[in-house]
Parts: structure tokens; sequence; C-alpha cells
């Protein structure tokens, strides 16, 4: 069972159980951005409110497995009060460590490998590059939030 | 825990010791099929079949008049003929259209039949326990000629609600329903549903997918008008469906998909569609496919339908007796209780654990269920679920697979707390 346990780690699943930074902020003045994963029917509902380039509050909604929970929720705890252009910085990393995979196009140069300790709880979502099936699940909320922070710029 | 030995002759450890797949280790397992409403595994006669065509008589069918290719269309033709009679069609081979998969079947009948019989404020009734394959054809009709498409609920007993069915039949041309739900395992009355429509004066047509390996068919006998299902839920190959219809309705279906083989004549002014079945069957047909459907069939009567029907009864009853006593309530099951007019399609909702993460954990264990909306997002929106884990049996399925599923849901609910 050790690569279930790899996949499903403890912050995961504390995470999945108690979602950090879930609700609704009033939009507007927030940006509503809507995620879904046609495949599994997974949803997820990004509230961002962006004030003098800095992202002071981020909510979330919808439903899906754990690892699309988690994933949100560890998201939202890494993003929230920091400025945007450190966000992309964030959300790049993570987009890198799910790139186990997630093949980039051959004439990127490859990058320079994820600082796992920089990342906080983030790293325990490493796991999910093994179960390739669920690495959409990891990245839905990233994708919307990128999509959410490209809307406002 | 006994393994569903039965009295005839009918053995399901011979039919799965007749299935290559079935002898696969996952994760240091031996693998646990439980998803034969998704896809079903060809025993060795079907990929040998299949494998006979390839290496002896691979040619093309209805051309050559050299002895391969005379051999290839006997092949193919002689699957029509094996599925004909596998389904009492009235009026024999002549009925049978081999399509794509059951989608494609559904989409010539909209878009053939339905295109030319249907009009504006005519309507198709079809039900929220249907297949997307059974639903969005209907819809693309809608936005080509205005049609109506009404859906007969579905009841909290997740059996289909009839109690209105005689105002719900007000202008409609066409019923259209599933034998056998793909995610509750509900079988629905088609007999009666076909009389009633018929009394209406509406056609019946029957999406029996799910059913088809799972039940008797005789169409005959059902008194229906179309009838539609896939070679691969049938211990058959990928790639090949079936369209029956009666002779006197696909004659007058105008041609659906256009090219070589569908023709009787082509000149620069115009083209004259063929007869029969030829003409909704453009371009080179799954011949291969064919020969592993043609034999499947002949398998699956070598089993005996009623065989199969008690054998997977037993599988079911034994499984829903202990989902429901094993799990103090957590694991609730979206279909039937009991297992009257019902089949071993066996839906899981498990509080606090998502479906995706159910298949994730039985997967450790080999077993192979199938997560998500089962391409049935209006049943699961009535039913107020994103998703659904559903474990579904096959004849090679034993009471040993639902020990594995009991045990490894078990560790799901465990590690989800």
């Amino acid at each position: 069972m050790s690569s279930l346990e790899d996949l499903y780690r403890e912050v995961i699943l504390d995470h999945y159980r108690s979602p950090r930074n879930r609700g609704e902020l009033a939009s507007p003045p927030a940006l509503r951005v809507e995620g879904f994963n046609p495949l599994c029917g997974d949803e997820i509902v990004v509230y961002l409110e962006v004030r003098d380039g800095v992202l002071v509050d981020i909510k979330l909604t919808g439903h899906g497995c754990s690892i699309s929970q988690s994933s949100s929720s560890l998201m939202s705890a890494a993003v929230k009060g920091k400025p945007v252009s450190e966000v992309r910085g964030i959300i790049a990393n993570f987009k890198q460590l799910m790139t186990g995979v997630e093949a980039t196009l051959s004439d990127e140069k490859p990058a320079a490998p994820v600082d796992l300790r920089a990342m906080g709880e983030l790293a325990a979502l490493q796991g999910v590059v093994k179960f390739p099936v669920r690495i959409k699940c990891a990245t839905l909320a990233w994708n919307t939030l990128t999509q959410g922070l490209d809307e406002l710029d | 825990m006994a393994s569903g030995e039965l009295v005839s002759s009918f053995d399901p450890r011979r039919v799965r010791a007749d299935t290559p797949l079935l002898r696969r280790v996952i994760n240091e397992r031996s693998i646990t099929y439980l998803d034969s409403a998704s896809s079903s595994l060809p025993p060795r006669a079907v990929i040998e079949a299949m494998g006979r065509y390839y290496e002896m008589r691979h040619a093309n069918v209805h051309r050559g008049v050299y002895q391969t290719a005379n051999e290839a269309t006997a092949v193919y033709e002689g699957a029509r003929e094996s599925v004909a009679s596998f389904i009492n069609a009235p009026g024999g081979a002549n009925e049978i259209v081999f399509t794509k998969n059951a989608t494609e079947a559904f989409n010539l009948l909209a878009k053939s039949w339905g295109a030319k019989n249907l009009k504006a404020g005519d309507v198709v009734l079809v039900s929220e326990m249907e297949h997307h394959a059974n639903i969005v054809p209907w819809f693309q009709l809608r936005e080509l000629n205005g049609i109506e498409v009404r859906f007969i609920p579905v009841n909290d007993d997740y059996r289909l609600d009839l109690t209105n069915i005689e105002s719900l039949m007000e202008n409609v041309k066409l019923v259209s329903l599933t034998s056998m739900s793909n995610v509750l395992g509900t079988i629905n009355p088609i007999k009666d549903l076909a009389a009633l429509a018929h009394r209406h004066g509406a056609l019946f047509a029957v999406d029996a997918a799910q059913s088809i390996a799972h039940s008797p068919t005789d169409v005959t006998e059902l008194d229906v008008d179309f009838f539609i299902f896939s070679a691969h839920k049938m211990l058959g190959p990928t790639g090949i469906g079936v369209f029956w219809t009666r002779e006197a309705i696909l004659d007058a279906m105008p041609p659906f998909l256009g090219g070589g083989g569908m023709i009787s004549d082509v000149r620069t002014s115009g083209y004259t569609p063929a007869t029969g079945p030829s003409k909704f069957e453009a371009g080179t047909p799954p011949i291969g496919e064919a020969a592993g459907l043609g034999a499947a069939v002949l398998y699956l009567e070598g089993l005996g339908m009623t065989n199969i029907v008690e054998h997977e009864r037993h599988l079911t009853y034994d499984a829903l007796t202990r989902l429901a006593s094993e799990f103090d309530g957590r694991v609730r099951v979206i279909g039937p209780s009991d297992t009257h007019n019902r089949g071993g399609v066996i839906s899981l909702d498990i509080a606090g654990v998502h479906p995706h993460d159910v298949a994730q954990v039985l997967d450790q264990f080999g077993v192979c269920v199938r997560p998500g909306h089962h391409c049935a997002k209006p049943l699961m929106r009535r039913f107020g679920l994103a998703a659904t884990a559903r474990a579904s049996f096959g004849p090679y399925s034993l009471t040993r697979d639902t020990d594995v599923l009991i045990e490894a849901l078990h560790h799901a609910v465990t590690m989800f707390g």
C-alpha cells in the first residue's frame, strides 16, 4: 500500500476533511471564476480579491475528490495575502511539481528541480505524479486561479 | 465463501479460465474485474476468431472474387446471421446493420429515421435513466427540426415513474428507453411499454447495451421496433455495434453515412443507394470485429443466457445483502435494493469518500470499478450526485470478487475516516 499512502498523505486528508478558505466572496468586488473537469464531474469556484497588486483574499466552493479538494485548499492557504507576482511564482512551481508526467514542449528548456522545502505543505501533493489520471484533479484549482489572474491582468 | 457454483453445465470458473485477461496480476493481487457494465472481457474464442480472420482470411468484403475475399465475406455475413438468430430478428440477417458502436446506432436512428419521420412538435419520449447516447442525438435532432424531447421521471425507488405515462404519451412518435440502466441496474418493463407505445401510435426503440449479455433477448416476442447494442459489452470486441429494426422500416430509412459500399450506382449526376443493411454500412466495415462478435454470440449461446441470468442474480443478491449489512449505513447502493427486475450493476455512494478516491483505493487491491457519472448526468442530477463508484458483474464473476471488493471498501472507509 506504500504508493497509496504516498498519494493520500496525512496533510492531504487533513485539508480534504477540513478545507481552508471555504466559502464565497461578494462578486463584485471579488472576481468569480469557475473550473470544471468534465471527465469526472469535479467543479470548483474560486473567488479572488486583488487590491494594489496583492491577492488580499481568496475563497473556494465546489465539490470533487480528495485530491482536487485538498489541492484547492492547500493552494488557497499558500497564495492568500501574497503579491500577485509571487502567486504566479507559486503557481509555476506547483505546475512544475506536477510535470513528472505533464510533458513540456520538446524545445522548452528543462526547468530546475522544484525546491520541495520551499513549497511547504504543497509538497505533500508530489505523490500525485505517480497517478497520471489524478494530475488533472490536483491542477484544477490552479488552472482556475491562473484563469482568474489572467482576467484581472 | 462459496464461489458461485451452479448445478447446470454452466460453470463461471470455466468462463474465467476461458478469459485470458483474468490471469492478470495488478499491484501484486489477482485482478478483480468488476467493470463489465463498461466493457466486458472477451474469452479466448473471440480473440482467436479475430486472429483467424487476420491471419488466414484477411481481405475486404463484398468485392473480391478470390478465395480469401469470399471467406472474409462469409465471416462478416455469418456474424450477421448469428446476431439475427441471437435476438430472434423476425426478418433475419437482412434486418441487422453493423455500426461502430451503440452510440453510432443511436445516431443512425435519430439522423436517418428521426430526421425523415419526425417534425416540429413531435415528441421523442426517453427517461431520466438514459445513457447520453440515447439523449444527445435527440437534442441534436431538436436543434435541426424542433422536435420535443420528453423525459419519463425516475422514482425514489430507482424505477421509472409510470403514474402519468398516458398523459406523457401525448404527441409521442417514438419511445426510446434503456432495457437496463447502466447506473442503477434497473430492468425496465420493455414489453409492456412497447405495447403501450403502439397503442398510442408510436414506435419503440430499445437501448439494450446493458441487457444484451445479461438476459435472453427476443425482439419478436418483445414486439419492439428498434433494438441497439454493442459487441464489447457482450464479451465481443470494441469497434462494432448493432442496429436492428424491422425490414419494412429499414427499407424506408434514408441512408446515413455516404461513401463506398452503401450505393447501387453512382453517376456524375447523383447516386442510388444500396438496399438492405449495406445502405447503412458505408466504407470498409469492421470485419475482424464482426468475426469476434459472431464468436461472442456463439460463446454466450453455449453458456446459456438463462444460466447467466441466474448466476448474476445470485451474485447480485449476495453483494447487495453484504453491502447493506457490513458498513453501518456508510455505503449506500444507488439502485433497487432487491434483485427483482434488477441486473448486476451496483452503484455505490460512500459517505465522506469521493468515488474517484474509492476507485483509487480499490485499484491497489487489483479491483476494477468505474467511478464517474457513467454518461448519465441527468440521472446523477436527479439523485443529487456528481458521481458513483460502480461495480458490475459478468458471467466470469464469482462471489470471491465481491469478497475482495468488500475488503477493499473497508480499507477505503477506514482510510478516509
